[in-house]
Parts: C-alpha cells; structure tokens; sequence
C-alpha cells in the first residue's frame, strides 16, 4: 500500500519487475537501474509509464538528462537509520529537475516521513495495517515551522523573519 | 544572549509534543526498541549501566540564570539532585525515568533549553569559545555564527540520518579555546583583507579509536556562504561516507580514504553545482545583524576604578589573590573580569553540580554578571561579566558553595568522562581515577603551573584524553582494569595527539607513573614551556625513559 504525502492512502498502480521479468503491454512498471543500463535502447522508446528504482549508493548525476524519460522514481531505505535517499531525492529534485513521482521504498517508518516529505519525497511504501493504526498520515503535519529551505515549498522560519522585519520597516 | 521569539518557541512545543507521542507509542507497544531507540536519542535520551541518562544541549555552552534554574529543577525533582557537565558543553542527568522525559522536555522547553540532537547521528551541540563575546583577542563574536548554524542544523530533513555523529565548533579568536581541530567540521572566524567576515573550514577531525586532527577544506568561506558551504561538506559525507562499520564511519574516516585533496574536491564540485540551493541558504547581512543586535553587550558599569580596590583586596588576603590569579581571565571592559568557577574541588566527581550550586551559581550571575554563565569545554563554569570591585564578595560567595577551589587550568583541573560509575560504553572507571590523581597532585600543582589531565573509560575518548598534555584512557584486558597513558597532547591553536608513553598499567600505579612524569617534565622544561612545548622540544623518549628507570 502506498501513503502519499498528502495523507492518503492507495493501492499501488505499478508493476516492480526484476530484472529476468518480462513485462506486458500497457502496465506501468518499474525497473532496476541495472536493466536500464543494460536494456536501455529497449526501454527508452516504451509508449507507456516507466519508472526507475535507484539503489542509494549511485549519484542521480548517474542518470543524468534521462530522468525525464521516469514517470516514477524509486529510492531505497536499506535501514532507516541508513539516509543516503534522502540526498538523492533533494539532488533529484533540485538539481536534476525530476517532476515526475518520488517514492520511499524500504523501512519507512512514521517519524522518518516528514523529513523525506521535505527532501521531496510525494509517495510511501508503507504497511498499511500499521500506518493506519498509528495513524501515519498525522506524521506530515506534526510540525508548521522549519528552519531549513528544503524542496517542499514551504518557507523556512528565516525567510519568515525577513518578511516580517521589511513589512515592519515599511 | 539569544531570546526565542514566537517561531523558536513554536518549533520546540511541536518537537516536545511529536517526542511525547513518540513515548507514548513505545510504552504502547507501538514501536519496537530499535525503533524507538534512535527517536529517543535524537532527544538525548541514552540508557545507561543503571537507568536512563537525559542529555540537555546547552548551545555553544551559553546560558542564562532562568535557564541553569530550570536545570537545577530538573535535578531536584527528576534525578537525585545533581547534574554533570560534559566535554560538549552539555549536562546530563543520570537518573532518569523514561515515562517522566516528556515532562521533563516540557518542563525545560519553558525556559528555552531541549535535548534536540545531543545524541543520534547528526549534528550535536555547536560549541564555541567559553569566552565569547569578551575575550580580548576576537576578531568578532563567534555566538550569532553558532545560533545561525544551530538553527539550521535543527532536525535538519537531508542530514538527521547521516553516518555517524556530527560535531561543529567554530573559534574567533587568535587563541583556539574551542579545540576546533578535534571536530567533524570546524570553522575559524576570519577577517579577510578587504575587511571581510568569513570562516577558514576545517573538516575530519575527531577523537576515538581512531583520532585525527582536523584539516583545511577552504581557507575562507564569506559568512554569506557559510551554510550553504557546510551543506556541501555534509552532502558529500551523507553519501559516501561508511555506513557498514560504525567505527570507520566518521568523517575523518572518509577525509583519511579520499585524501585531503580530493575530499576538497568533492566539496567544491557538489559547492559549485548547487546553484539555486545557495542562494535559498545565503545569509543576507540584514539576518546577520538581527543574530548579532541578539548577542549585544550588557550595558556594563564605568568600572575604570575598579582596579585599584581589587588590588588592595588581593594585597591583604593571599588565598583570595591566589584565586584571582587561577580562576579570572581578562575581559574587553575596562574593569571588569570572567570568573571561572571550579566544578573540580578536589577529589570530588569532575563536572558535577548539584541543583543547590546551580541555583546558587544562578543568584549570583542575576546580581553581578548580567544573568549569564558559561560552561566551558573543561566542565567548569563562567560568569562572564563580573565588576572587579564585586569580585572580593563574589569569591566569599562561591566559596560557601564549594565553589571557590582555585584550580582553573592546574593538575586538578581534571577533565574526566562517566566512565564505568555510569556508562555503558565504558571499559574502566574514570571518576575514581580523577579523583586520586587530584588528592595527589593537589598539594604541587602550583609549582608545576598549567598542566591538563584528561581522562577517558573508553575507546571512546569522551574525556579527550589524547589532547591531554597527560592522558589516561582506561581499558579493560583479562577482566582488569588497566590504563594507557599517552603524554604531550593539546587542543588548542597547535593542537596535537599525545604520544604513548609505554604498556598499559594498573588503576594502582597512575599516581606514581603520573608523578614519575610530572617530574621529567619539572626537570626538563625551560622557561616558560607547557608541557606540549617541552614535549613538542625533546620528544618521547625522556619521558619513556624516566619511566623505565624507575622500573
């Protein structure tokens, strides 16, 4: 089951084929950046949605201008405690310009989904019977104020301070 | 000192609010120890030998008299009536009930203190300079630096996860007082040639099993800059920095495989492809102006005369000179001085403080130091900003509290870790050791002058005993206790690890093998030289040799 970040909870729509996996016309699937690389000319001109399931210990810079080609991106969470996903997603996001959908996958736990929220994150594989009794969606909105710009938009408490001292000085 | 506005004081009811809950699902059952466990540490909560220990960030080791009272309460009515100052410019509370730490949180969020980070692997305390803001040799005062980089660095959404622990320290003065070189990132305040602020970036430093002393990555970072170029520092160490063995994970682990040169590199490729990213982290100077109105001086007394009446005082009563002399550091305002107040009375736990002293300490800085105390690196105290003419007063005072012990930077002046009285990390006890070496030593320190003793009950090296100009790291081997003992370490601007003196010996024998030390030193130092001077001077052999001899 999937959570997204703005609460709700779905089915996952994908496919995750592995890589000696054949896939059928008209799914959506995803795949390993292994096969990509190794299968690229095959996949690159597939009609319907791709999408790709980085390790965490490759650079998005490894995909380069590619990543258009990805309606869903996958990172992983070996462990939780394990947070090289969470600069992969920024630098997917910021640097590579990614649009498409972002997705922890993994150990993804309730008190780590805000910070992968924030990192750009918009989608969770999640235990559903255990997000819905610790009702992980509230996790999204435990906190209002943050001190970090990060890539959700959201205006980090200094900004909000420089607003309030030129309105003052107006 | 900095006051939270609405947003501060938001954020910290939000975080004690999330960790409450956090609780809560533990005691339910919710979540699993593992799970729980790196929750609870990002609040300081670690469980030790005997319960568990609460760890309180007290930032760049600044606080205000309000705030050691909201400690001392939570001596009093959640632990057994004390508290202990570490090396990190934190306090710990070593008798603590897991189901009460909300309360506790709560109790100190009222006061604007937290647990955040003291614990977890990401950014701990930033610590600084005890003598910020009034040393006579800063270029700038380094705390609105510090209050901006904790601020970004709280609950941080990329770097909350990071391999390992993450430790900052940033100097403005000439004198290293903060032990930069022995931080994961260290910043230098600089004033460029052109008159401009910026920071020399030191990265890798860190003590351990491993200890290295930190190198230059960028010799200066305008203060516009300065988050955006640490966030290109963690990004490189957040992704390739070793996460399959916790000992080789620290940063300095990953500058020692790459290499200075290309870890420079990394940092200055991921810096220079950041783009849009710097300009969201820039710190334009109206942001750095309202950090530093925060940070304003005191509104300090014309003490010009101040001087005379101090001297007459110190002339009639030598126990007072001599703690005028040991315990007081100069001070940018004419008359006035920074008292340094010795959590080290001898033979009593180094850095402990009972919530009566703190609320005595809290009194006195109210009345006579603008409501403000220090902790220092070496577990001791600071008012920072005490009149000269109060001083005579002030040391009657401290002295009721047994507070007064005029050993500030002398063989006493131990700094030790928990060791194994508390922690369960630890593989032999530092507390008693301290404490035998301080009787010992404490009637000829005052001929030796200036030495620093540093003790650790672990690997670990808590106590930073490999920068102690003597260091004593207690480990365990057959079931016994038995200590390595490393001379001519320093942490300050020429900072270095001691050398190892020899095989390990017996808890029994560190007095005579410290004294057998101290003795080479007397004999071989020149005019003027620390014992790192005479170390770095003559090298390691007159001092294995004094030992050997005795053997």
């Amino acid at each position: 089951m999937l959570l997204d970040r703005d609460g709700a909870f779905r089915a996952d729509s994908w496919r995750h084929l592995a890589d000696d996996e054949a896939d059928d016309d008209g799914e959506s699937v995803t795949i390993s950046l292994r096969r990509w690389q190794a299968e690229r000319e095959r996949w690159q001109d597939r009609s319907t949605p791709l999408g790709l399931r980085l390790p965490n210990d490759v650079p998005p810079a490894a995909i380069g201008a590619a990543v258009d080609r990805f309606a869903l991106i996958v990172l992983n969470f070996p462990r939780f405690v394990d947070g090289r996903a969470y600069s992969q997603a920024r630098l997917l996001r910021g640097r590579l310009g990614f649009r498409g959908e972002l997705r922890a996958a993994g150990n993804v736990l309730r008190d780590q989904l805000l910070f992968m929220a924030r990192c750009g994150f918009d989608s969770f594989a999640v235990d559903a019977a255990r997000a819905r009794a610790e009702d992980w969606p509230r996790a999204f909105r435990e906190f209002d104020l943050f001190y970090q710009p990060a890539n959700d938009r959201r205006l980090p408490i200094l900004s909000q301070r420089l607003r309030a001292w030129q309105g003052a000085a107006e | 000192m900095y006051r939270y506005d609405e947003f501060d004081r938001k954020f910290l009811a939000e975080r004690v609010a999330q960790y409450r809950d956090q609780v809560r699902r533990r005691l339910a059952g919710q979540l699993s120890e593992d799970e729980f466990r790196s929750l609870r540490l990002m609040n300081g909560l670690y469980l030790q030998l005997h319960a568990y220990m609460l760890r309180i960030s007290i930032p760049y080791g600044t606080l205000s008299s309000a705030q050691l009272r909201g400690l001392a309460e939570v001596a009093r009515r959640w632990d057994k009536g004390y508290g202990h100052f570490t090396t990190r410019q934190n306090i710990q509370f070593n008798w603590i009930k897991l189901e009460e730490t909300p309360d506790i949180l709560a109790h100190l969020a009222a006061v604007q203190l937290h647990g955040i980070q003291t614990s977890g692997n990401s950014f701990r305390n930033i610590t600084t300079d005890p003598f910020a803001g009034v040393a006579g040799d800063e270029i700038e005062d380094p705390r609105p630096y510090c209050e901006i980089v904790r601020q970004w660095a709280a609950l941080h959404p990329e770097f909350s996860f990071l391999p390992r622990k993450f430790k900052i320290a940033i100097n403005a003065a000439d004198a290293d007082r903060a032990a930069v070189k022995i931080h994961d990132l260290g910043l230098y305040l600089r004033r460029s040639d052109r008159g401009e602020i910026g920071f020399a970036v030191t990265v890798g430093g860190g003590l351990g099993r491993t200890p290295i002393l930190a190198q230059t990555v960028r010799d200066f970072v305008p203060r516009r800059e300065l988050l955006a170029y640490i966030s290109a520092c963690l990004r490189v160490y957040n992704q390739y920095g070793r996460r399959d063995n916790l000992f080789k994970s620290r940063i300095k682990i990953l500058v020692q495989a790459l290499g200075i040169e290309k870890m420079r590199q990394e940092v200055e490729d991921e810096y220079a492809a950041m783009g849009d990213e710097r300009e969201a982290l820039a710190l334009p100077d109206e942001a750095v102006a309202a950090m530093q109105a925060q940070f304003a001086p005191p509104a300090y007394a014309d003490a010009a005369g101040d001087d005379a009446e101090l001297a007459q005082a110190a002339a009639s009563e030598p126990d007072f000179a001599r703690w005028i002399e040991r315990n007081t550091r100069p001070h940018k305002q004419a008359g006035h001085a920074s008292v340094v107040i010795s959590l080290k009375p001898v033979g009593r736990p180094t850095g402990d403080c009972s919530a009566s002293q703190m609320r005595t300490v809290a009194d006195l800085a109210d009345e006579l130091s603008f409501g403000e105390v220090r902790v220092t690196h070496d577990q001791n105290l600071v008012l920072p900003h005490v009149r000269k003419s109060a001083l005579y007063d002030l040391w009657l005072r401290l002295g009721a509290g047994d507070l007064a012990t005029p050993n500030i930077g002398l063989a006493s002046d131990i700094i030790a870790c928990p060791g194994l009285d508390y922690c369960g990390l630890a593989t032999a006890r530092s507390i008693p050791v301290a404490q035998a070496l301080a009787v010992h030593l404490a009637g000829r320190e005052a001929a030796i002058g200036p030495l620093q003793i540093k003790i650790s009950g672990c690997i670990n090296a808590c106590g930073h005993h490999h920068v102690g100009h003597i260091g004593i790291l207690g480990l365990e081997k057959n079931g016994a206790e038995s200590y390595q003992i490393t001379v001519g370490g320093s942490d300050g601007e020429q900072a270095a690890l001691g050398g190892i003196i020899g095989p390990a010996v017996a808890a029994h024998e560190i007095t005579a093998t410290v004294d057998r030390l101290i003795d080479a030193y007397l004999r071989l130092r020149r005019d003027g030289e620390q014992f790192p001077d005479t170390y770095r001077r003559v090298g390691l052999a007159p001092f294995k040799e004094a030992l050997y001899v005795a053997r």
